[in-house]
C-alpha cells in the first residue's frame, strides 16, 4: 500500500513541497550569511594590520610642491627678505628702497607700503626669531629701527571667507635708536628677550659694536621703555664680513666671513677673551654664499657655491671648551652655488635654491633632502615661507615670483632619525634619544626608536632569564615525573596565572616588590644560590633516608616535599639579608653598588621587571612545554627505559630531543608575550628611555611608550604616526614569532601522529 | 663516595631540581594570591588604635595615637643614616609605620617610628576614628556633641547622641546627593538636549520663531523645576549643617568636626569580636557600593565595578555572535584546505598580539576614523565638542570584543570539532538541512564550549587595562554610563574600570601611602572575579570533555 505524506503527517503534498522550498531557501540564506559573517570577521582581523599600515605610510611619503599661481603684478627689485603670513594670503617684503611692502601672495599686487619712520636710506637688515616676526632695519646715519608686521583678519559671510589686513607696528617705539655715530650700518644683528634688547652693528670700516638695552614694559599702555645699558666695541673680524649672526640666547656671536671662516665670539667673556674659536667651515676653498640660523637660533646653516649646506653649532669638547662643530652636511646639487636659503618657522628644516633653479626641501634632524625639484632655469633670487610651511613663494632671475603649495607633513622622520645615532642640538655628540615633546616651541623632536627597542628587548631578556629555567624545568617534571593525581592539581594552578591581570602583577611589582628588592638586595641574590642548593641537599638527605620512611611518599610527589624547603630557603635568605649586607656591604648593598662599583641603582629597575614579567610569562611557556612533553609517544620512553636507561637519561636523550620543537614554540610564544606586555613595564620601571644593559636601571619599552604618550599625541602629527609605527612593529614582531611557533607546533603534531 | 657518584650519574639531583622548579612556581602562585588576598581583605578589619608616648632621639616626648600600618626590621646603620641615634651594639631595629591621620592638624597621615622608643602603649576603648569626607581620618577622643554651636551632650552620653545625630546627617546627605546628582543632573541633561536641538534646527535653517518659542517654554519648565529643587537643597544644607562634634586629638587640641563631613565614626578598641566581624562586612559593603572620594584614595569603587561590568556585558553582546559565526564558518562551511589552515593560524596568533596594539588600532580606527565620521554625519549640532569622536564606552567595548574574538573563535571551534561525526550524519540522514543540523543539533551541543570561550573572553576583558587607557577609561567619570535620562544607556560616555583604578590610584595618586590598602582591596576584588570566572570555565570544559567521551564510546 502506498503511503503518502498526507496520510502520515496530515499535511498536503503541496504544502510540504512549499515547506521544503522554504527550508532550502533558509539553508542557502544561512550559508551565505554565515560565510559572509565569517569572511567579515576574518576581514576585520586583517583590517588591524592594514589600518596600522595606512596610518604609518604617510611618514615615508616624499614631500611634494605644486604650483598655485604666478605673481604677475610683482614689481619690487631686490628685497632683503620676504615672508608669507599664517593664512598664506599676504607677503611682507623688506625692500632696499621702500622698506616694508605688503603684497598679495596670489597676484603680487601691492596691498600697502607702510614705509618706516626715518628719512635716512636703508643699508642693513636683521631678523629676530621667526616666532616673534620682528626685524631690525639699519640706516645710513647709523640708526636702527625695529619693526614688526601685524595681521588682523576680517571675516566675510562665512568662516572660510576671510581677508587678512596687514600693518606695521613699532614694538620699541617709532624713534630710531642710534647705534653707530655718523656711520652707515653695513651689517646688523638683533635679538630681543623679555628683558633685554641686544643690537650688534658693523660700520663700513669693519669695526663691530654691541649695544644692550634694558627693556621695561609699562603696565598701563603697551609701550616699552628702553634704557641703554652698555656699548662695547667687539674684536674686529679678520676678513671681509659676509654676515653677523647672534644666537637666540644672545650669548654667541658668529662672524661669517665670505672666504670660508666663522669666528665665534662668546659675549659673556671680557672683550679680550671673547674670540673662542675660529672655524674653517668650507671645504676646498668654496665661498660662503648664504648663512642663517635654523629654527631656535642655535644652529648655523652655511651654504656655499658648491651646492653644500652644512649645519654647525656650539658643542663642548672633552675639556669643556666650546667649539663650532660640523654636525652634518646636506647637498642640493653638487657643484651648483646655493643662492638663497629660507628656514622653516616651526620645524628644524629649510628650503634652499641654487643658481640653476633647483629648489630643495631639507630637514636637519632627519638628515635628509625631503624634496628636490628644478622649478626654474635661472638662479633663484629669493624664497619666502609661510609659518605653517605649506606655502612657498620664490622668484627666479628674470621671472615673476611663483606661489607653490608645499605638502611636507613629516620631514623630521627618516630611517636615520629613527634607527641611527643623531647629533641633536645642545648635545655634545651623536646619540640615540627618544624625547618626543617639550614645552618650548623651537624644540627639536627626538624620535629615535633605538632606546625603546632596546628597552623592549632588555625587559624581555630579563623576563625570559627568570621564566625559561623555571617554566621548562617545571614542565619537564610535571609532564614526565609527576604523579597523575598531583598533575591534575598543579597544572591548572600554574595555568590559572596566565589569566591573572597584568595590572595586578605590575602594581605588586612597583609598590611591593621594588621596595622589597631595594631593601633586601643581598637576600634576593642569596635566594638564587640557596634555593637550588637546598633542593639538592634535600635530595641527598632523602636518598640517605631509610627505605621504609622514604617509600611512604609515593613517586612523583617530590615537589610536595620541596615546597617547605623552598619556603625555608626564601625565608632564610630574607632573614640573612640584613646581616649579609651589614657584614659584607657596609650596611647597604644598594649603596655599596653605587659607591664602590659605580653601578647606578633605580628602585624600579630591570630586575623587578624581570621577576614580575618572568612570572607573567611562566604559565605560557610552562603550559605549552608541558603539553609538548606529555604528548611524546609513550612507546619511545618505554623503549628507552626497557633498554636500561634511567628516567633522567630517557628524559634528556629521548624525550627532550623529540619535544624540542614544541619547547621552541613555547619559548617563541613566551617571548612574544614578554615583548608586548604593557602594564607590568609601565608600572614596574621608571619609564626612562635609556640604553644601558645594567640590571639595576630602568627602561622604557615600545608598548609602555605607546600607553604613556598616545593620549597626548596630536592626531596625525609625526609623533602620532611614529607611535602607530611602534604599534605596527610590535604587531608584526609578535605575529611573526607566533606564526613560527604555530607552524613548528603543527609539524610536531603531525610527527607525533605518525609515530 | 661511590654511591654518591652513582646517584649523580643516575640524574637524581636534576630530577629534584626540576621538582624544585615546580615547587617554586607553586609557591609563587599561591604566595601571590595569598599576598593579594591577605593585604586586600585585611583592609576592612577594624584595626586597633593605640596610644603611646614616643620619645624622639633628641629627648622630646609626645603622645602618639593611631593605627599600626606596617612593621619592619631594618639594619641599624640605615636608621643611623637618617640621623637617628642608635646604640652601637644594636644591629637591627624595629620600625613601625603609624597612621596618625589628622592631616588637617599635623600635615601628614603617616609617620615611621622606632618601636623601642614608643612606650606606655595602651588601647583605651574610648579612642575613636572618624572617617571624614575631607582631610582623611581623624583619631582622638570624643568630647562633646553640639547643635548649632551649643553643647547638647558630653562625656558618657556623647557617644549615643552622636550616633543618632550622625544617622540623621547621613540621611540628609543621601537626600542632597540624590537631588544634586540625579534630579539636577537630569535637568542639566534636558537643558543640554534643548541646546543641541536648537543648534541643529539652526544648522538646518529651520529655527522658526514658533520653534524658538517652544524651546524657550521647555527651558522655562526646566528652570522652574531647578528653582524648586534649589530651594529644597538650600533647606537641606541648612539642616545638615546643624550638628557638629568636638574631638580631642593626640596633641590635646580640640577640633570641631561638622557632622556633614563625617562618613562614619567608630571605637574599634571597644568592639567585641562579633562586632568586629559585623563591622568588617559593613566596610566591605561600603567599599563595593560607595563612590570614591579624595581623588580616588578613599571611599568605594562602585563606579569602577559598574563600568567594568557594563563594558564586559556590551563586549560579550558583540563578541559572541561574531565569534560563533566565524567558528561555524571555519568549521562547517569553509572548504578545509591551506587557506582555512592559514586563517586558523592567523586567528590563533591574534590572541598573542599585544593588547596595546588593539588599543592603538581602536583609538585610530574606531575613535578618530569611525567616531569622527559619525559625528560629522549625525551630530553636526554638537560640534566642535565630539560625541563619538572621543574615547568612550562603545569604542572600548568594540575594541575589547576584537581583542577577545580569537578566544571565542578558538574555544567554539574546539567544541565544534569535538562533536562526533555520527551525530551530524544522523541529523542529515533524517532529512535536516545543514542549517537545521547546525542550529538544532550542533550549536546546542557545543553551547558549553561557547560558554567557556565567552567566560575566558570575559576574564581577559575584565583584566585588560592597556588598550582601555587609549579608548575610553578615565580616572574619574562624573556620571555613570547608565542612568535615568533617555536613552538611558550612554554609549559615548567615558567610564571607570577596576584595572585602571588600580593603576591610577597606585601610581598616579598624590597620596600613594594612604591609598595603598585600597589598591590592595581593589586588586583582591579583581583577582577574585577573574579566578572565579576562570575556574568556572575550566569546570565547564572538564564536564564537557567527559560528556563527549561518553558520547564517543
Amino acid at each position: 500500500m502506498e503511503s503518502t505524506s498526507e496520510s502520515l503527517f496530515g499535511v498536503s503534498e503541496q504544502r510540504l513541497a512549499k515547506m521544503r522550498r522554504y527550508r532550502k531557501l533558509k539553508d542557502q540564506m544561512a550559508a551565505v550569511g554565515i560565510s559572509a559573517g565569517g569572511v567579515g570577521v576574518i576581514f576585520a582581523i586583517c583590517l588591524i594590520f592594514f589600518y596600522l599600515l595606512y596610518e604609518v605610510v604617510p611618514l615615508f611619503m616624499p614631500a611634494s610642491m605644486e604650483e598655485r599661481s604666478t605673481l604677475v603684478n610683482y614689481e619690487l627689485s631686490d628685497p632683503f627678505f620676504s615672508v608669507v603670513e599664517e593664512q598664506g594670503q599676504v607677503v611682507l617684503a623688506v625692500d632696499r628702497q621702500q622698506g616694508p611692502v605688503f603684497y598679495s601672495a596670489r597676484s603680487g599686487e601691492v596691498i600697502s607700503r607702510p614705509g618706516f619712520s626715518s628719512d635716512s636710506p636703508l643699508t642693513a637688515f636683521a631678523k629676530d626669531a621667526p616666532g616673534t616676526r620682528a626685524y631690525a632695519l639699519g640706516f645710513a646715519d647709523g640708526s636702527v629701527l625695529i619693526q614688526k608686521p601685524a595681521y588682523s583678519i576680517e571675516y566675510g559671510a562665512t568662516t572660510q571667507d576671510k581677508t587678512v589686513i596687514p600693518h606695521i607696528t613699532y614694538p620699541l617705539g617709532q624713534e630710531p635708536i642710534q647705534v653707530l655715530q655718523g656711520e652707515a650700518i653695513s651689517k646688523l644683528a638683533y635679538r630681543e628677550s623679555d628683558t633685554q634688547v641686544r643690537i650688534i652693528a658693523s660700520g663700513a670700516d669693519g669695526r663691530l659694536f654691541m649695544k644692550d638695552f634694558a627693556k621695561t614694559e609699562s603696565f598701563l599702555s603697551d609701550e616699552v621703555e628702553l634704557e641703554e645699558i652698555d656699548t662695547v666695541q667687539l674684536p674686529s673680524p679678520s676678513g671681509e664680513l659676509s654676515n653677523v649672526l647672534l644666537s637666540l640666547d644672545q650669548r654667541w656671536l658668529f662672524l661669517v666671513e665670505s672666504k670660508g671662516t666663522v669666528e665665534v665670539l662668546d659675549l659673556r667673556n671680557p672683550v679680550a677673551e671673547m674670540r673662542v674659536h675660529i672655524a674653517d667651515v668650507s671645504k676646498e676653498d668654496a665661498d660662503i654664499t648664504v648663512s642663517d640660523f635654523l629654527l631656535g637660533g642655535f644652529s648655523l646653516l652655511i651654504a656655499d657655491d658648491t651646492g653644500r649646506i652644512s649645519q654647525w653649532f656650539i658643542a663642548y669638547n672633552e675639556n669643556r671648551k666650546p667649539y663650532l662643530a660640523n654636525v652634518r652636511t646636506l647637498t642640493l646639487e653638487e657643484g651648483v652655488a646655493i643662492t638663497t636659503l629660507q628656514t622653516e618657522h616651526r620645524r628644524k628644516g629649510f628650503i634652499a635654491g641654487d643658481a640653476e633653479g633647483n629648489i630643495g626641501l631639507f630637514n636637519t634632524t632627519a638628515d635628509r633632502e625631503v624634496a628636490d625639484e628644478q622649478l626654474a632655469n635661472s638662479p633663484i633670487d629669493w624664497i619666502a615661507m609661510s609659518p605653517r610651511g605649506d606655502t612657498m613663494l620664490f622668484k627666479a632671475q628674470g621671472e615673476a615670483p611663483r606661489n607653490y603649495h608645499v605638502d611636507n607633513e613629516h620631514p623630521e622622520v627618516s630611517w636615520t632619525s629613527m634607527w641611527n645615532q643623531v647629533w641633536y642640538e645642545r648635545y655634545d655628540e651623536p646619540s640615540f634619544t627618544w624625547q618626543s615633546s617639550s614645552a618650548s616651541n623651537d624644540f627639536e623632536p627626538k624620535f629615535s626608536l633605538m632606546p625603546l627597542t632596546f628597552g623592549t628587548m632588555k625587559a624581555a631578556f630579563y623576563a625570559m632569564l627568570v621564566a625559561v629555567p623555571l617554566a621548562i624545568c617545571g614542565a619537564v617534571y610535571t609532564a614526565y615525573f609527576m604523579a597523575p593525581a598531583l598533575r591534575t592539581k598543579v597544572k591548572p594552578t600554574i595555568e590559572l596565572m596566565e589569566a591573572m591581570p597584568t595590572v595586578i602583577l605590575g602594581f605588586l611589582a612597583g609598590l611591593w616588590l621594588a621596595p622589597l628588592v631595594e631593601a633586601n638586595l643581598a637576600g634576593i641574590t642569596s635566594i638564587l644560590v640557596l634555593t637550588p642548593l637546598f633542593c639538592i641537599i634535600a635530595a641527598l638527605l632523602w636518598s640517605r633516608l631509610p627505605r621504609d620512611i622514604s617509600t611512604r611518599v609515593p613517586d612523583g610527589y617530590v615537589p610536595v616535599i620541596l615546597i617547605p624547603v623552598v619556603v625555608f630557603a626564601g625565608a632564610l635568605s630574607m632573614w640573612l639579608s640584613d646581616p649579609i649586607e651589614a657584614t659584607f656591604f657596609g650596611g647597604s648593598m644598594r649603596e655599596w653598588l653605587t659607591n664602590s662599583l659605580g653601578i647606578d641603582f633605580d628602585q624600579r629597575n630591570s630586575l623587578v621587571v624581570g621577576l614580575a614579567m618572568g612570572f607573567a610569562v611562566i604559565p605560557t611557556i610552562f603550559s605549552i612545554t608541558e603539553d609538548a612533553i606529555f604528548a611524546v609517544p609513550k612507546g619511545l620512553t618505554q623503549g628507552s627505559l626497557a633498554l636500561g636507561a634511567t628516567p633522567w637519561q630517557t628524559m634528556v636523550r629521548v624525550v627532550l630531543p623529540t619535544a624540542s620543537p614544541g619547547i621552541f614554540s613555547a619559548l617563541m610564544i613566551g617571548l612574544g608575550r614578554a615583548v608586548g606586555e604593557t602594564m607590568i613595564v609601565l608600572m614596574a620601571t621608571g619609564n626612562t628611555p635609556i640604553m644601558d644593559m645594567n640590571i639595576f636601571e630602568g627602561l622604557r619599552t615600545l608598548s609602555a611608550n605607546i600607553a604613556v604618550e598616545m593620549p597626548e599625541a596630536e592626531v596625525d602629527s609625526s609623533h602620532f604616526r611614529i607611535l602607530f609605527l611602534s604599534g605596527l612593529v610590535l604587531f608584526i614582531f609578535t605575529f611573526m614569532v607566533n606564526t613560527t611557533a604555530e607552524v613548528v607546533r603543527q609539524r610536531l603534531r603531525e610527527k607525533y601522529g605518525s609515530l | 663516595m661511590n654511591s654518591l657518584k652513582l646517584w649523580f650519574r643516575k640524574g637524581e639531583p636534576w630530577v629534584w631540581l626540576n621538582a624544585g622548579a615546580v615547587a617554586i612556581c607553586v609557591v609563587m602562585v599561591v604566595g601571590l594570591l595569598g599576598l593579594v588576598a591577605v593585604r586586600g581583605l585585611s583592609h576592612f578589619w577594624p584595626h586597633t588604635i593605640i596610644e603611646g608616648v614616643y620619645t624622639e632621639p633628641n629627648g622630646s616626648a609626645y603622645t602618639i595615637v593611631g593605627e599600626v600600618a606596617d612593621e619592619e626590621w631594618v639594619a641599624a646603620s640605615r636608621v643611623r643614616g637618617t640621623g637617628v641615634a642608635i646604640p652601637e651594639d644594636v644591629k637591627v631595629v624595629k620600625r613601625m609605620l603609624i597612621k596618625t591621620g589628622n592631616r588637617d592638624i599635623t600635615g601628614l597621615d603617616f609617620r615611621w617610628l622606632i618601636a623601642e622608643n614608643l612606650r606606655d602603649v595602651k588601647t583605651p576603648s574610648e579612642l575613636m576614628v572618624v572617617e571624614r569626607r575631607e582631610w582623611g581620618n581623624f583619631y582622638g577622643y570624643l568630647e562633646s556633641v553640639k547643635e548649632n554651636g551649643n553643647v547638647v551632650a558630653s562625656g558618657e552620653s556623647a557617644r549615643d547622641e552622636l550616633e543618632q545625630r550622625l544617622e540623621r546627617a547621613l540621611n540628609l546627605f543621601e537626600d542632597i546627593h540624590e537631588i544634586e546628582n540625579t534630579e539636577i543632573g537630569a535637568i542639566n541633561y534636558q537643558l543640554e538636549r534643548l541646546r543641541l536641538k536648537e543648534r541643529s534646527l539652526e544648522l538646518e535653517g529651520a529655527l522658526t520663531d514658533a520653534a524658538s518659542l517652544e524651546l524657550k517654554e521647555e527651558r522655562a519648565v526646566e528652570d522652574a523645576k531647578y528653582q524648586a529643587l534649589k530651594a529644597n537643597l538650600d533647606d537641606l544644607y541648612v539642616q545638615i549643617s546643624r550638628d557638629s562634634m568636638v574631638a580631642r586629638s593626640m596633641d590635646g587640641t580640640e577640633k570641631e568636626i561638622p557632622l556633614k563631613l563625617v562618613v562614619q565614626f567608630k571605637q574599634p578598641n571597644g568592639m567585641s569580636f562579633f562586632g568586629k566581624i559585623g563591622d568588617y562586612f559593613h566596610q566591605l559593603w561600603l567599599f563595593l557600593s560607595d563612590d570614591p572620594r579624595e581623588a580616588n584614595t578613599e571611599g568605594g569603587v562602585f563606579p569602577a565595578i559598574f563600568g567594568t561590568v557594563l563594558m564586559v556585558i556590551l563586549m560579550s553582546v558583540i563578541v559572541t555572535p561574531f565569534g560563533v559565526i566565524a567558528a561555524v564558518y571555519l568549521r562547517e562551511y569553509a572548504k578545509q584546505g591551506p587557506l582555512t589552515r592559514t586563517i586558523r593560524v592567523a586567528v590563533n596568533n591574534l590572541a598573542g598580539v599585544p593588547s596595546i596594539v588593539y588599543g592603538v588600532f581602536g583609538l585610530g580606527f574606531f575613535v578618530y576614523f569611525l567616531g569622527g565620521s559619525l559625528d560629522a554625519l549625525f551630530y553636526p549640532e554638537a560640534s566642535p565638542a565630539p560625541v563619538f569622536g572621543t574615547p568612550g564606552l562603545m569604542w572600548a567595548s568594540i575594541t575589547l570584543a576584537l581583542l577577545t574574538l580569537p578566544v571565542v573563535i578558538v574555544a567554539t571551534e574546539e567544541g565544534l570539532t569535538r562533536i562526533p561525526k555520527s551525530l551530524r550524519e544522523g541529523s542529515l540522514a533524517l532529512g535536516a538541512t545543514k542549517f537545521e543540523t547546525i542550529t538544532k543539533v550542533i550549536l546546542p551541543m557545543s553551547s558549553p564550549a561557547m560558554m567557556t570561550g565567552l567566560i575566558l573572553a570575559i576574564a581577559r576583558a575584565a583584566g585588560e587595562v592597556a588598550p582601555l587607557m587609549l579608548v575610553g577609561v578615565v580616572k574619574l567619570a562624573p556620571t555613570l554610563p547608565l542612568d535615568g535620562n533617555f536613552p538611558y544607556l550612554h554609549l559615548e560616555r567615558k567610564f571607570m574600570h577596576l584595572g585602571f583604578h588600580i593603576y591610577d590610584v597606585g601610581f598616579q595618586s598624590p597620596n600613594v601611602e594612604a591609598a595603598r590598602p585600597l589598591v590592595y582591596a581593589t586588586a583582591a576584588l579583581l583577582v577574585v572575579v577573574i579566578v572565579a570566572l576562570n575556574l568556572t570555565a575550566i569546570m565547564i570544559r572538564n564536564r564537557l570533555r567527559e560528556k563527549y567521551r561518553a558520547l564517543e564510546n
